[in-house]
């Protein structure tokens, strides 16, 4: 532009504008590489060594001997797989339907609408531990009010969080309570912006409401919930505030609410097999991979 | 609570389209509205009663919350936040949670912001799906790792860690809301900018981020929001000075007993701000959490 040499100060302007990608998004990009991928390799690594004990300890290469250990693993390791499985599943076709059911109930407005939205967003931004904390005080079996109403209505008291046998189901309960929000909104924003035209051409060739809801707007909206269960999903794998905030290290004296990621947190923090930890890591790696590959593949042949 | 909130405008009468369809269909549609306003209801108190109860308990003596006659006939008494705040000291843990928040929000913004502004811009879809998978990878198997090299730097239990770990969180979550944003905003503007003179980096900086100011908003609350709320990085990577709220909970956790009083009223202490905050910007909140939900 000039003739005279450009100053230090316009050189470094010059060469942000040219190179302006790598400029604003390098720093960014970068920390996510730094704090993922080579978590990620390092991960890996671990997974078929015998760390252990203290992070400066040796550690020697053993190849595939953590995932032989879990493979064979009948204990902790294949029932902490069919909680996870069993967990997200539940969890997510119940925020599912029940998220449908309460936009659709939210879909046109009302008196007082705000308010409504308000509350249904309430547990989606509150602390899940501390959630976890009131969760825990109502399900209490001999002073919780889960067990006052049940009285009340005639049924014998119940275990809830503190049984072996109900704790899962009770958590997925409060996973239910705290993310079916989510479901909604995403939902809602879904159908708000649907396109009307083919409600309306529906309508007049007479079609009932239920009839325009399952042969329209549930085809329409196929892409959202798919994104809502994708997005669902992969939270309700990971979870493990509300996990660990009630039930503890691996998951109760007896595992019972361990699912993967508690098992993993549970060999690395409270044993420190960091190897083996790793190695569950993986596998669990490998499932959530695969489980979005799924969606993701489902969700191009519907477009398709 | 919600008697703080200063009351806004009703809202918007229904569409003038449904009106006379109601009229032409009386009965059925007075039972339908009927059914409709009970379900709303049932909604309503599936999501608000809990709260309720925490905030109840939180202001009954230990007496009173283990004797079901008194669920809701007590004398509230505020002795519990007295010992959240007296015995178990909570002041350093809210400092710490509001100091790690703002940390880890501000410089994410400061990353997340022109990534993501390039990353729509030039629509470059592979380094996006990057951030994603920063979403998608369960926070333990990060942990690990973290640890192992964080604890040889000697850094585990400082602050710089914990801002560090939550940015992890909070950087994927504004790269994807403001990348949403960005795409939102027309392109004219930028290259008018560019046709009077400004270089491409000088219209962002002057054009493009000035407009996206809610946008920003929007983001930085939400990673406020979820950095407040995060458990598991501060469970391994925080030290007794630098422990956030949610592990301040487990104080009243002891061996042989809960103390239920102290736990509800902790539990009542930390999720106030963030229901203030979702008061006042719930329409931002639901519109960061949508972002990108309902677009192919």
């Amino acid at each position: 532009m000039t003739h005279t040499t450009p100053s230090v100060g316009q050189r470094l302007v010059g060469f942000a504008n040219r190179h302006r990608a790598l400029v604003l998004a390098g720093p960014a990009v970068a920390f996510i590489i730094a704090m993922v991928a080579f978590p990620l390799v390092y991960t890996l690594y671990l997974s078929m060594t015998d760390a252990s004990g203290s992070v400066r300890a040796d550690v020697n290469f053993n190849g595939f001997d953590n995932f032989a250990e879990l493979l064979g693993d009948t204990d902790r390791f294949w029932p902490a797989v069919w909680r996870t499985v069993f967990f997200t599943g539940g969890a997510v076709i119940v925020e599912l339907s029940l998220g449908m059911a309460i936009a659709l109930l939210l879909r046109r407005s009302f008196r007082g609408e705000r308010w409504v939205r308000v509350a249904v967003l309430l547990p989606l931004v509150a602390t899940p531990v501390a959630v976890g904390m009131m969760w825990l005080l109502i399900f209490e079996p001999t002073i919780g009010a889960a067990n006052e109403l049940l009285r009340f209505l005639g049924i014998p008291p119940q275990g809830w969080i503190s049984s072996r046998t109900q704790a899962l189901p009770t958590l997925m309960f409060v996973d239910i309570w705290q993310w079916t929000p989510m479901v909604v909104i995403i939902l809602l924003a879904g159908l708000t912006s649907l396109p009307e035209e083919p409600d309306e051409a529906a309508r007049v060739d007479g079609a009932s409401s239920l009839q325009r809801f399952w042969y329209v707007t549930l085809p329409l909206l196929a892409p959202t919930m798919v994104t809502a269960v994708l997005l669902r999903s992969i939270d309700a794998l990971k979870t493990f505030d509300i996990l660990y905030a009630t039930k503890g290290k691996g998951g109760g004296s007896f595992h019972e609410a361990e699912t993967l990621n508690v098992l993993a947190y549970s060999y690395s923090f409270d044993y420190n097999d960091y190897g083996l930890s790793s190695a569950v890591l993986v596998l669990f790696f490998l499932m959530i991979v695969g489980l979005c590959g799924l969606l993701i593949w489902t969700r191009r042949k519907r477009a398709l | 609570m919600t008697t703080t909130l200063p009351r806004e405008a009703a809202p918007a009468p229904s569409p003038a389209a449904v009106r006379p369809r109601r009229r032409r269909r009386p009965a059925k549609t007075r039972v339908a509205s009927a059914l409709r306003v009970i379900a709303i209801i049932a909604v309503l108190l599936f999501f608000l009663v809990p709260f309720a109860w925490m905030v109840m308990a939180s202001m009954k003596t230990s007496l009173e919350i283990t004797d079901p006659s008194k669920l809701l006939n007590f004398t509230p008494t505020i002795d519990n936040f007295v010992r959240v705040f007296d015995q178990q000291n909570f002041l350093p843990y809210i400092f710490n949670s509001f100091w790690v928040g703002f940390a880890s929000t501000a410089l994410s913004i400061l990353l997340g912001v022109p990534a993501a502004y390039v990353l729509a811009r030039f629509s470059m879809k592979r380094s996006a799906g990057m951030v994603l998978v920063a979403r998608i990878i369960p926070g333990v198997s990060l942990l690990v790792p973290w640890y192992y090299v964080f604890s040889n730097l000697g850094l585990v239990g400082s602050f710089t860690v914990l801002i560090i770990s939550h940015m992890f969180v909070s950087l994927p979550l504004i790269v994807w809301i403001m990348m949403s944003f960005f795409e939102g905003l027309p392109l004219e503007l930028e290259e008018a900018a560019e046709i009077d003179g400004l270089t491409p980096i000088g219209a962002f900086l002057r054009i493009t981020l000035p407009l996206s100011t809610p946008g920003i908003a929007t983001a930085g609350i939400l990673a406020f929001i979820f950095s407040w709320n995060n458990f598991l990085f501060a469970l391994t990577l925080a030290s007794d000075q630098t422990r956030t709220l949610p592990l301040a909970l487990f104080n009243f956790v002891g061996y042989a007993a809960i103390d239920w009083g102290g736990l509800m009223a902790a539990s009542v202490v930390i999720t106030i701000p963030v229901i203030v905050v979702a008061l006042f910007t719930q329409k931002y909140i639901v519109s960061g959490l949508s972002a990108g939900a309902t677009k192919g």
